[in-house]
């Protein structure tokens, strides 16, 4: 009688059986890990998406004092408010209402951190992404200082020093972008880097030094 | 006589043929006319099968919206509009779809209150808990995703603020929201990946957790306003003394609360499809602007209290995320309700004054909470919102301690008053 083929009752090597399990099962864990990259790869924003991320160029010239234009950078909406000397040299006072005066904790260039309550590279255009800090919602403009303003219902009260005000949770920023204390959003409005090429042409997306802090 | 035999069910002709290949006859049996059902289910007990009615509901009218819906943010909101106007009857097909999503809610909001009344999550139904709380989620993801397609200004901004959510995690945050966008910001890309995940994936992840929920409800058997075991009291055949099968009995008793239910619903689509804003919001009439936020927004009122505790919560230490914790939290907590749960007894009739108390509490603070996320964020508001998120985690967290102190009935041995 010829042997019968495996082991024999008794035989069966269970920790030989075990090993080669669980290197399969190591082995097919690799490998699904491998098989997901390109699918989760793939929600990553496309060469396309990618490509329209240039640089914006505008031409603010026609500004006016207390007026804003409000562009696309990237898809996302970028404030450009001329303001008044008088506006300009009133931006420190309110300095002990803000919740990052210094703009230490926000995202903007480092020239634009250094720049001062103004946070801006000429301080009479600020330029900043219209997108709250705290949920990406786009604040409006609210300009007129000392005087009640009247917004989706919302009384900013008399003592309001001219600014941004969202419509979402109510987050309240100064003309230069700095959120006051107390306020959902965490953040300072974040300036993207841009530069101007003559009086009021500003290139959004570009400068001559890159660093951000 | 020689193929007698072969047939366990005793089943003749086709379907007997069927029967020897496919356990037709013996599933039929088992789930529906031989499960057997506590014999005094109340009114309460309506919001399971009508929940399974608006999910055909919504997979029906769903399936037959995207024939002639366009997933680009190009074509997106006209084509909702050419459905409402040109398509032959596409408009009651959309008014269908967007009422049932708010029906869906409002019938699975009181399917979980039922549980709470009468504690259909404690052992041994704690899985069958579980799996709801699973498909509740989904329901939301499905919900949101489903209120961007559209492509109106309260879709894109509402996708906005969704999708943040998630870039105020630390770190991983900003790479993370460019990964679900697909993009620097909400962009057709988004609109064509939600549309994917609305109509394929997530609809087929609900459907299976509907199975898995059923398949766990008939193993551990319905529980009932007594909140007590009806397979504690079995006659000679094993069936449970005060149990009726499920059909013919629930089957009918169903179909009454299918009839009310059908009557409120279309009374809804052909006279308030838009409710007055809470189904369908104005600003979702203008298409989709990336420079205009909306001047309030406000999700759907099935998101509202979620989103009230999410605006209750101050940005603290520089980062938002506290309020995205918060409103995580709000959810996840009611997956651990089994066992938060220590009272003796499982159904409010035998339970003590406090978890009353509490549970009024809870329904009046989730109600407030909803009113909340309705209206801007100022005045009374806040200050509400924050105390409603208090006491909505108070019922949850306390419940250890409330529900074991708390004075409790004797619990009969045999359901009650039908």
């Amino acid at each position: 009688m010829a042997d019968p083929i495996g082991p024999q009752a008794g035989e069966i090597d269970h920790s030989r059986r075990r090993l080669l399990t669980a290197a399969t099962v190591a082995g097919g864990a690799v490998g699904v890990a491998f098989a997901a990259v390109p699918f989760i790869a793939s929600w990553e924003p496309s060469a396309r998406a990618k490509a329209l991320g240039a640089p914006v160029t505008v031409d603010a010239s026609k500004l006016e004092e207390g007026q804003m234009l409000k562009v696309s950078y990237r898809g996302q909406p970028v404030f450009i408010v001329r303001r008044s000397k008088a506006v300009v040299a009133q931006l420190g006072a309110h300095n002990d209402l803000l919740a990052d005066p210094g703009s230490q904790d926000s995202t903007q260039p480092l020239y634009i951190k250094d720049a001062g309550p103004a946070r801006a590279r000429n301080p009479e255009y600020w330029v900043g992404y219209a997108v709250c800090t705290h949920l990406g919602c786009s604040p409006l403009g609210a300009f007129q200082p000392d005087d009640a303003y009247q917004l989706s219902g919302i009384n900013l009260g008399n003592n309001w020093p001219g600014g941004f005000y969202c419509p979402c949770h109510g987050s309240k920023y100064d003309i230069s972008g700095r959120v006051f204390k107390s306020m959902p959003a965490p953040k300072n409005l974040a300036v993207p880097s841009y530069t101007f090429t003559g009086e009021a042409h500003i290139v959004i997306g570009e400068d001559e030094n890159p660093k951000s802090g | 006589m020689a193929a007698a035999p072969e047939s366990t069910e005793g089943t003749q002709g086709f379907l007997g043929w069927i029967d020897r290949r496919f356990p037709l006859s013996a599933l039929w049996k088992s789930q529906v006319a031989e499960y057997y059902a506590p014999k005094n289910f109340n009114f309460w007990y309506y919001f399971g099968s009508l929940a399974l009615l608006v999910l055909v509901n919504q997979l029906i009218t769903g399936i037959w919206l995207t024939m002639n819906y366009k997933p680009s943010s190009a074509e997106a909101f006209s084509s909702v509009e050419y459905i409402m106007r040109d398509v032959d009857w596409g408009w009651l097909i959309r008014y269908m779809h967007s009422t049932g999503a708010s029906a869906f809610f409002i019938v699975v909001y009181l399917h979980m209150f039922r549980a709470l009344l009468y504690g259909s999550h404690r052992k041994p139904r704690e899985l069958l808990w579980i799996f709801g709380c699973l498909i509740f989620l989904a329901l939301m993801a499905e919900a949101f995703m489903g209120y961007v397609l559209p492509w109106g200004n309260m879709s894109y901004w509402g996708a906005q603020v969704i999708t943040s959510l998630f870039g105020s995690l630390p770190i991983i945050g900003g790479s993370l929201l460019e990964w679900i966008r697909g993009d620097y910001v909400i962009a057709d890309a988004t609109l064509n990946r939600f549309f994917a995940l609305h109509v394929a994936a997530l609809p087929l992840a609900l459907i299976m957790l509907i199975v898995v929920h059923l398949m766990a409800l008939h193993e551990v058997g319905s529980n009932n306003p007594d909140g007590i075991e009806i397979h504690d009291h079995e006659d000679a055949e094993g069936h449970p003394l005060d149990g009726i099968p499920f059909h013919p009995y629930y089957t009918v008793k169903d179909l009454v609360g299918v009839m009310g239910f059908l009557i409120i619903f279309f009374g809804i689509i052909f006279f308030a499809p838009s409710f007055g804003g809470l189904f369908l919001e104005s600003a979702n009439f203008e298409p989709a602007n990336p420079l205009q936020t909306p001047p309030h927004i406000a999700p759907v009122w099935y998101f509202t209290p979620f989103y009230a505790m999410l605006r209750a919560v101050p940005s603290f230490a520089g980062t938002q995320v506290w309020g995205v914790l918060v409103m995580g939290a709000s959810i996840v907590v009611l997956f651990f309700v089994p066992w938060l749960d220590r009272s003796p007894v499982k159904s409010i009739r035998y339970r003590g004054p406090i978890y009353k108390f509490m549970l009024a509490m809870f329904v009046a603070s989730f109600v407030i909470l909803g009113l909340c996320g309705l209206k801007p964020p100022a005045g009374i508001y806040p200050l509400l919102s924050k105390i409603c998120t208090i006491l909505y985690f108070a019922f949850f967290l306390l419940m250890p301690w409330y529900t074991r102190i708390d004075r409790v009935k004797p619990v009969p041995e045999r359901v009650t008053g039908i």
